[in-house]
């Protein structure tokens, strides 16, 4: 369960000033659904979601993730929240074993308990092949892997997921969406961000428009149809955030 | 706090920084290498440079010894001088090194010695250069012996002693044991070679740990994890630190490794063939002197909070780039900042005060100078180590709070 209340975020910067990427945004997640959060580049949907994954600290407003608040217990979010980004790298350096061993002892996982979980997810995954070897020398796909991998090592709650497709080949990010709907299968509570209406169309439950930093719609993708009128969700999504009105 | 994560974060960039290669060379190759190098090769190179200088026989040039045959024939019988004809131009011939002193005798020299002139002789020479310096040396020295020949023959002539111009006579000799020696000698220059070291050594981890992983996108995932950011910076900065001792560590082995070989070799000379082996033993003999091992351990232990700052401060500021290039480009400049009071304290006549017992780095490589010299003043001791662990207090706390800071983590 997320629950964002008049969530906001201010960034001061030299030279554009005070910038409100995330303006009193409220929602509500529930498990066993996806939430997508669509909007354009500069929206700020990395901002929100780096807000409920307690990245980054709220200007105002606040959000409980899996119950706890995110400005109060941080720490206790994190341990519920598997977070994964185009954003979010793996450790060049180490092996795809190692790096989920580490994650999972950052997540305080007993060895055995790893161990297991490892066998597990190698097998759901089908890692087995490449679990030994460094990450630097892994495809897409097999980073991709590692990275699911790795959030999900503590079997969290609550999965954030901001734009994971972006500049993957069409395969991986299929895997991906597969692993998502998998996720909300299991009746974790998921947040999905994208500016791919096609993503949006396919996956999620409830759809959630953000533009400059503001949430302009929300509903199901047959609420959002009915109440404009109209089939396809491109042609909503402009007219919702009125990028014709200024050309 | 939590002890348990900390020393999970520190145990995997432990591993993570001994797959990394720049830091390997900059906390181990390098600090381990430097050292014989610097003796073995340095060392032998310029022992050998100036024994070649001393072993050859300076040429002179005489001008103006045409009335003065006895003291030109004396000068050409002489082995340590060789006497060649004067070139037109004598000074060109000295600047190219051709030449390397020039005598000249003033008109009627033996002469006006008989009449008792004191006529005045001039010696021109490259000033500086090893060579001709040895020239003029090995000539003055021919000259002074002329003079008091001079001397003892105008006393004896009016029935005098030789007492009477040389009343009494003195000599030199070295009764500091032969560590006080190297301490004053080198003492300085380990300091120095330990500062610059324990910068360098923390300057590649604390790059790799932080611009390195901004720039490589795993800061955020590292973030995600629900340990604590306090837990976070100190795994990653006791890694830093251990980089920084590490360099430290390998270049006292490998002095103290060197030193060994080199006194094996001298020891056992019967045993080593004599010639190359033999020659660099003694040139490693001249640069790594003998050093008060307490000393040495004194030397350490001052230079632990020093190493904490290093750690500390690399970290704060390389944290602050946004990638491993930017941080190249703040922490290359801060070499400058760290060695010039180690240089200045490798100066002779710094001493230690009170106000630069305070002075970091400064106060550092003064009191190391005194400590390899087996001088124990408690209370700058006291000062410095204290002072010292006030500072990497403050560099430790700033990173603490930088590493909390999210304009400082995603900064774009
Ligand atoms: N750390 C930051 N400092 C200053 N401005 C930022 C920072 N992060 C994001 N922004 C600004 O906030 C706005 C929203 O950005 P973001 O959340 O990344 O959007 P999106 O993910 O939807 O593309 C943008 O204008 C961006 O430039
Ligand atoms: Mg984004």
């Amino acid at each position: 369960m997320i629950e964002a209340r008049n969530l906001t975020k201010t960034f001061k910067d030299k030279k554009r000033g005070v910038i409100t990427a995330v303006d009193h945004v409220s929602f509500t997640c529930r498990p066993g659904q996806i939430y997508g959060l669509l909007g354009a580049n500069g929206a700020g949907k990395t901002t929100t979601l780096r807000l409920l994954a307690t990245l980054l600290q709220p200007s105002s407003g606040t959000a409980t993730v899996a119950g706890h608040d995110v400005v109060s217990a941080a720490q206790q979010v994190r341990t519920h929240v598997g977070f994964l980004a185009a954003s979010t790298a793996l450790y060049a350096r180490l092996t795809a074993r190692e790096m989920i061993t580490y994650f999972g002892e950052l997540n305080g996982m007993s060895a055995t308990a790893i161990k297991a979980r490892i066998k597990q997810l190698s097998a759901e995954l089908d890692m087995a092949e490449f679990l030994d070897r460094r990450c630097d020398k892994f495809s897409t796909g097999m980073k991709q892997k590692t990275s699911i991998a790795r959030t999900l090592v503590h079997d969290p709650a609550v999965m954030i997921f901001d734009e994971p497709t972006l500049g993957l080949d069409v395969m991986t990010a299929r895997a991906i969406v597969k692993f998502v709907r998998e996720c909300r299968d299991r009746g974790k509570t998921v947040i999905y961000s994208t500016h791919v209406m096609s993503e949006v169309e396919k996956l999620c439950d409830t759809i959630g428009i953000i533009h400059d930093g503001k949430l302009c719609a929300e509903g199901t993708l047959a609420e959002l149809r009915a109440k404009h009128a109209e089939q396809d969700l491109e042609e909503i999504f402009v007219r919702i955030v009125g990028l014709e009105d200024t050309k | 706090m939590n002890w348990h994560n900390i020393v999970t974060v520190y145990l995997k960039e432990l591993k993570d920084s001994l797959r990394d290669r720049r830091t390997l060379l900059s906390t181990i190759l390098i600090p381990t290498l430097v050292m014989p190098l610097l003796t073995f090769g340095v060392g032998t190179v310029m022992s050998k440079v100036i024994k070649k200088a001393q072993e050859e026989i300076p040429s002179v040039a005489i001008l103006g010894g045409e009335d003065s045959p006895a003291v030109v024939a004396a000068l050409k019988k002489s082995p340590k001088l060789r006497v060649v004809a004067t070139p037109a131009d004598w000074k060109q011939a000295i600047s190219d090194k051709k030449l390397r002193v020039v005598l000249q005798l003033p008109a009627k020299f033996e002469a006006g010695l008989l009449a008792g002139a004191a006529p005045a002789v001039m010696v021109y020479n490259y000033a500086g250069e090893l060579k001709s310096e040895n020239g003029a040396r090995v000539l003055e020295r021919y000259l002074i012996e002329l003079r008091e020949q001079t001397i003892a023959d105008r006393l004896a002539e009016h029935g005098l002693a030789k007492t009477l111009a040389r009343p009494f006579e003195f000599k030199r000799e070295n009764v500091a044991p032969p560590e006080k020696v190297g301490g004053n000698m080198f003492g300085g220059l380990v300091p120095y070679l330990i500062i610059i070291l324990c910068f360098t050594g923390a300057m590649y981890p604390a790059m790799d740990l932080t611009a390195g992983e901004k720039e490589r996108g795993t800061m955020e995932t590292l973030l995600c994890s629900p340990v604590a950011r306090v837990d976070l910076v100190l795994g990653k900065f006791l890694m830093v630190l251990t980089g920084s001792l590490s360099a430290m560590g390998f270049m006292l082995l490998s002095m103290g490794l060197t030193a060994a070989v080199g006194g094996s070799l001298m020891g056992g000379g019967g045993a080593v063939k004599a010639g190359a082996g033999a020659a660099s033993s003694r040139a490693a003999m001249d640069v790594i002197p003998m050093i008060d091992p307490v000393g040495l351990l004194g030397v350490l232990a001052m230079v632990f909070p020093v190493a904490v700052m290093f750690a500390a401060g690399a970290f704060t500021i390389a944290l602050f780039a946004k990638s491993y290039k930017e941080a190249q480009s703040y922490l290359a400049p801060m070499m400058i900042v760290v060695i010039l009071p180690a240089v200045i304290g490798m100066l002779p006549g710094i001493d230690l005060n009170w106000r630069l017992a305070l002075v970091p780095l400064l106060n550092l490589s003064l009191v190391c100078k005194e400590m390899l010299s087996g001088v124990w003043h408690w209370n700058y001791i006291a000062i410095i180590f204290g002072s010292s662990c006030v500072y990497a207090a403050v560099a430790l706390a700033l990173a603490v709070k930088m590493f909390s800071r999210e304009d400082v983590i995603f900064r774009t």
